[in-house]
């Protein structure tokens, strides 16, 4: 088998790709079943049982036997003001970390692949947020947004800046607050993607358009773009779910307060289930959040293709 | 390629901008975590103690359970990264290896399996779990933990499956070797650093995981260490800053030092994922 069959695109291949050669190989299947039994039991089991309990009354601690109720929970989610905020809240925070996560990312990737001195720290640096417990990341965000203690205050005093704010429980300045700090915790991961796509870049066509004159934006928009799109288009739509997904983060720093400015749909579905009990109407909740996943999900993969078509060169 | 000197100055700022931003909440944390009472109450706080103590070290000991959640969170990683390797290695040599319909379900699963929706997993999880007798035990935690942590790891593995060269393979083959004498004489051996990286970021991924354990875990002797140190954060967000700042340190240790180790490998998984399905 050649290695242009390998990585072709299994849209673009000749039918019959089942079983390379010989017979039929039932051996596939046992190596296949120790993970495959406790994905079945453990996700994609409660995934349908959560779909169904949307549609039930069901509550924890009750006694009665839960009943069927339709699309009830949906419809009263439907004038449920405080979820559409939180939705609302969800989508802002899931985009205002997004897209500067992105663009510093792009930066430093920019940079880590240049030739440059600090180079080592940096990456050694972007360790940090990664490896961290998100838990420990709120905490120590908070400890940087004390009010009295804090050496965010501390900076923008010694600056002549004001003289003191509490930040994570102003009205205003709690989201932006904590929006800062999930693109801090998620740089590290969009800048390695983005930096594999840098790196995946052939250096000739670089020093060739350098070569005909072309400037370092020039170079930018007709060689790095184009070959990082695939990558940037994927990192973007992950990033893009995994903050609509996000809950420690939060739930450490202001745990959706103030006044539920910060209170993200997770957030919400959360203290719905284990705070008051209502099962059925929180994984109502849950159905809403994978259809907008979903959504997501549909544009990454379209763009993917789009994007993948071009330039499959790895084997 | 002409770089300016300008360019060249501009380049250096900038990467010295991210390297505030990415090392100074740390740094502040180390500070604090170090820092004595008297200190943290001042109203113009330093960036190195004056008078470092342990104190904080062993207040946060005293307060809350950190022994015992470091055990708990201990265990239920190290469970968690042995059976989701065991469990995911011979599937990923399938997905890696047969272009059928499986390998491409599987394929399916890792992508959707990244932007899994925890809310609506996690209410029937727990109902599942606590008919089974397994909510608020570590076990219980585990079985979730290596489900959760498997669409990554088959991604990572496939990776490395895919660079053992197949010759090697049918070498083997026509030396008379089965399948999975094969598989285990020569394929695993190559696998083996590959392995240990996905064990490793597998456990990072458990150590440091607090939503499944917020919710299955109840009584503090059964909870993880991200879960106890909420609990330094009292109800009115009033927090000891001094032990939590120490205790949430100690937390990070284990996951940083294990990160950098197998930090290469772990890129290179992710960005050999990436680029290839």
């Amino acid at each position: 088998m050649t290695l242009v069959t390998e990585s072709r695109r299994p849209a673009h291949r000749a039918p019959g790709p089942d079983a390379p050669r010989g017979a039929p190989d039932h051996g596939a299947w046992f190596l296949v079943l120790p993970a495959l039994i406790p994905i079945l039991i453990l996700s994609v089991g409660p995934l349908l049982y959560g779909v169904l309990l949307a549609f039930t009354d069901a509550q924890s601690g009750r006694t009665e036997p839960t009943e069927w109720i339709g699309a009830l929970n949906f419809r009263d989610l439907l004038h449920d003001t405080l979820f559409w905020e939180s939705f609302r809240i969800g989508l802002v925070w899931a985009v205002a970390v997004t897209v500067p996560q992105f663009l510093l990312a792009l930066g430093l990737a920019l940079l880590l692949n240049q030739n440059l001195r600090l180079r080592w720290l940096t990456r050694a640096l972007a360790i940090i947020p990664w490896a961290m417990p998100e838990v420990v990341v709120g905490i120590m965000w908070r400890l940087v947004y004390n009010a009295d203690a804090g050496i965010l205050n501390e900076t923008l005093r010694d600056l002549g800046l004001g003289n003191g704010h509490d930040w994570l429980s102003g009205l205003g300045t709690a989201l932006p607050a904590v929006v800062v700090v999930g693109v801090w915790a998620g740089m590290p991961q969009t800048t390695v993607a983005l930096l594999a796509g840098l790196q995946n870049t052939p250096r000739e066509l670089h020093e060739a358009a350098a070569v005909d004159g072309a400037g370092a934006w020039r170079r930018f928009c007709t060689v790095t773009w184009p070959a990082l799109r695939p990558v940037a288009l994927a990192i973007t739509a992950l990033n893009l779910i995994w903050n609509l997904n996000s809950f420690a983060l939060v739930y450490v720093l202001t745990n959706g307060g103030p006044g539920g400015r910060t209170r993200l749909p997770m957030l919400f579905a959360y203290e719905e289930a284990f705070r008051y009990g209502q099962f059925g109407y929180a994984a109502a909740m849950g159905c809403v959040m994978v259809a907008v996943i979903s959504i997501l999900l549909a544009v990454f993969l379209a763009g993917r293709l789009r994007g993948g078509a071009k330039g499959g060169d790895e084997a | 390629m002409r770089t300016s000197t300008a360019a060249r100055t501009g380049q250096y700022a900038a990467l010295l901008a991210y390297l505030v931003f990415l090392a100074f909440p740390f740094l502040w944390l180390i500070s604090i975590a170090f820092k004595p009472p008297r200190e943290l109450a001042s109203l113009h706080p330093t960036w190195i103690p004056k008078n470092p103590t342990l104190d904080n070290f062993r207040q946060a000991f005293d307060e809350q359970p950190l022994l015992h959640a470091g055990l708990n969170s201990l265990l239920a990683a190290l469970g968690a990264a042995v059976i989701a390797v065991l469990i995911a290695t011979p599937m990923a040599y399938v997905m890696a290896r047969r272009r059928g319909r499986l390998a491409k379900a599987a394929t399916g699963w890792v992508v959707v399996g990244q932007a899994f929706p925890f809310v609506l997993l996690i209410i029937p999880l727990f109902l599942v779990l606590k008919n089974l007798g397994l909510i608020n035990s570590v076990p219980g935690l585990v079985m979730v933990y290596v489900v959760w942590s498997l669409p990554f790891a088959l991604w990572m593995l496939a990776g490395y499956v895919r660079a053992v060269p197949r010759e090697l393979e049918e070498a083997a083959a026509v030396d008379g070797a089965g399948r999975l004498r094969t598989l285990v004489s020569v394929t695993a051996p190559l696998l083996a650093p590959g392995i240990v990286a996905t064990a490793l970021f597998a456990f990072i991924t458990a150590w440091n995981e607090f939503f499944f354990a917020l919710v299955l875990l109840k009584t503090p002797e059964k909870q993880t260490l991200p879960v106890i140190l909420t609990h330094f954060i009292g109800a009115e967000g009033v927090a000891d800053l001094g032990p939590l700042a120490a205790a949430a340190f100690l937390a990070t240790l284990p996951s940083l030092v294990v990160f950098a180790l197998i930090q290469r490998r772990i890129t290179g998984g992710m960005l050999a994922g990436a680029v290839k399905s």
